[in-house]
């Protein structure tokens, strides 16, 4: 059986990023189609597609997508490719290799939703990235496609502005995104009301991820309902799911959204460095609770990886084998969201600094007993207490890693030292040839 | 309230470098609503550490007047985002991702080497002006890992000797 490739078809294939290329595969046919539809019958099928969004939550697209308020103009799309979760790198080989596909997925999103003006957030880090989608908008300017009319045919004024980030990992939060895009500090927004509402400018918003917008020309060529039967229950297409870590083959798989986890690290990605045996899987992004080797034979669906008690996101797949110490890998993590919370709320920002500063001293063995479950009663005071889902991001792989590894972190408390000594990352600790859809790099 | 822009406000830069940063600014202000000028702070402040290497204060001020705000709120958001640099630094920035899927490959002791074989902490410049060397969070290459920055360009699948390649070949 033949696989169903949507989003990376085209990776490897020459001149992919080319508006020629493109074209020649059938590119811009679906935003012909839309255009001879309905705007209305186009979100029904983005409805039916059960398009979910593929930045981290998982929310529905189409359902999003009705809640723009009626009559409230102008309406301003946002396309998310901020792309700064830890273990996250799927968004930047579309922009890279199919930045059309993205083009295209934007103007029928954008004709769909009466939505005149597109910016594409790409994090300041992405030079390249923002480049390759800056000269396709170009491109696609130029040949009449976007401008002020849609394919030469239909007058639509539609600009798409690509507005480049600065290194913030907030700025991927969908309300601090837009506080940068207006030219502030990425500081979250209370919510409600949500983006939809009251976003950009304070008028009517849909944020989407580069990914799900990326699959709209498919759902829109083939139908709704047959990218609804790529998938299961309410959660249709492929995702592209990036796996790194201690595996033989890491990279970009795009498979079935309800694909076997542990089939993907095993066969997909070549299984664990050294034959050695895995110790643990992050599933989705670095918030996402740890799972343990035991507890890695599920659907990636979202609502299967939520049943298993941690979270799809962003499909980051992190492998970590068994010589890894897991203190090691928290003591990081936590750093992480230690530097990234914006300090707007009490509980987060002296919350993650309270977490980095005790697990930091358990994995440099001067800490007790006392201080671990210290650890577990700080993360449990900022789970829900905070305005944006940063705080609860940092409190979960805490809870989740005391909870799965907790004999780890007591060893490393009563012997006062990393029984891993100088490789807590691992026995294996180089690089190995990655695969990114047909590309090996 | 529309005053011209205020001499005060740039008199420590270059006549000929505020003519250039002027020049660019007004293509890049062709992207955003005329009455949203001050969406650009991002990408002006970028603009700005481009033409005069780093986003002094004064460089947030020249940001602030060209957009309509107040030097305090450039001066925000240039202390925001860990891609402005607010103090000097050297002719090329060496940015070593140790996240964790880097550091599963090698990521931290390629930071650690770095700084070794430089002399440097992290941040630091060295004597001659030429390598700032510092420890940033996951660059979205985690699959490529390890990867670091190099002023623009990115460079992945990293060990010793590649690193030791790159940062020599600097000039
Ligand atoms: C701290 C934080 C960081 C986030 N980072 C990203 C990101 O880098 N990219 C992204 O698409 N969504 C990110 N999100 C999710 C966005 O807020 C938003 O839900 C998403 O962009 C919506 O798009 P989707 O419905 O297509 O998934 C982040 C959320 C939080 C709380
Ligand atoms: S939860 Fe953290 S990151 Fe989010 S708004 Fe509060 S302080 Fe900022
Ligand atoms: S962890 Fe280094 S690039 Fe993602």
């Amino acid at each position: 059986m033949s696989e169903t490739l949507i989003l990376s078809k085209r990776w490897g294939k020459p001149n992919s990023a080319a508006l020629e290329t493109y074209r020649q595969d059938g590119g811009y046919a679906a935003l012909d189609k839309a255009l001879g539809m309905e705007p209305g019958a186009i979100v029904d099928e983005v409805k039916k597609s059960n398009l979910r969004g593929r930045g981290g939550a998982g929310f529905a697209t189409g359902l999003k997508w009705t809640f723009l308020p009626k009559d409230v103009r102008p309406r301003y799309l946002t396309v998310n490719g901020d792309e700064s979760e830890p273990g996250t790198f799927k968004d930047r080989y579309i922009l890279e290799h199919d930045p059309h596909m993205l083009v295209e997925g934007i103007a029928i999103t954008c004709y769909a939703l009466d939505i005149h003006r597109a910016f594409v957030y790409i994090r300041g880090e992405f030079a390249k990235q923002a480049r390759s989608l800056e000269k396709a908008i170009a491109d696609a300017r130029a040949a009449g496609i976007i401008g002020p009319r849609l394919l030469g045919k239909k007058d639509f004024d539609l600009e798409i502005v690509v507005h480049r980030g600065a290194g913030a990992y907030i700025c991927g939060e969908e309300s601090a995104l837009l506080e940068s895009l207006e030219g502030k500090k990425g500081y979250p927004r209370l919510k409600p009301p949500f983006p939809a509402v009251s976003g950009l400018w304070a008028k009517p918003t849909i944020i989407n991820n580069v990914e799900t917008i990326a699959n709209i020309p498919w759902i829109i060529a083939n139908g709704g309902e047959a990218f609804a039967a790529l998938g299961v229950g309410k959660s249709g297409g492929t995702r592209l799911f990036g796996v790194s870590g201690h595996v033989n083959r890491p990279g970009v798989y795009e498979k079935p959204v309800a694909y076997n986890l542990k089939k993907l690290i095993m066969e997909d990605a070549g299984g664990v460095v050294g034959g050695r045996k895995i110790k643990a899987v992050i599933p989705g992004g670095s918030s996402s609770p740890v799972l343990t080797a035991d507890e890695i034979d599920i659907s990636l669906e979202f609502d299967a990886v939520k049943a298993a008690g941690s979270m799809s996101g962003s499909g980051g797949v992190m492998v970590f084998d068994e010589s890894t110490c897991m203190v090691r890998v928290l003591s990081r993590i936590s750093k992480f969201y230690a530097e990234e919370s914006c300090g707007q709320c009490t509980p987060c920002r002296e919350g993650t600094s309270w977490m980095e500063g005790i697990v930091h001293k358990i994995e440099s063995g001067h800490a007790t007993v006392a201080d671990v479950a210290k650890l577990e009663q700080i993360s449990g005071n900022i789970l829900g207490m905070t305005i944006c889902a940063l705080g609860d991001a940092a409190a979960m792989p805490v809870q989740s890693f005391l909870k799965k590894f907790k004999h780890e972190f007591l060893q490393h408390a009563e012997e006062h030292r990393c029984p891993y000594g100088d490789h807590g990352w691992g026995l294996e600790q180089s690089s190995r040839a990655a695969r990114v859809g047909a590309i090996t790099y | 309230m529309t005053k011209p822009a205020s001499v005060g406000a740039v008199e420590e830069l270059p006549r000929e470098k505020i003519e250039h940063f002027d020049r660019e600014l007004q293509a890049i202000l062709k992207r955003y609503p005329p009455d949203r000028k001050a969406a650009a702070m991002l990408p002006a402040l970028r603009l700005g550490q481009e033409v005069f290497g780093y986003a002094s204060p004064a460089v947030q001020r020249l940001c602030a007047d060209r957009l309509g705000v107040s030097a305090a709120r450039a001066e925000e958001v240039a202390t925001f985002y860990v891609m402005f640099h607010t103090e000097p630094v050297g002719a090329h920035v060496v940015e070593v991702c140790t996240n964790v899927s880097c550091s599963l490959c090698g990521g931290e002791r390629i930071f650690e080497y770095l700084k070794k074989k430089l002399a440097l902490a992290n941040g630091q410049t060295t004597r001659d002006g030429r390598i700032t060397v510092r420890e940033v969070e996951c660059l979205g290459s985690c699959g490529t890992a390890p990867a670091m920055l190099v002023d623009e360009e990115m460079y992945e699948r990293l060990d010793v000797q590649k690193v030791e390649q790159i940062v020599g070949g600097l000039k």
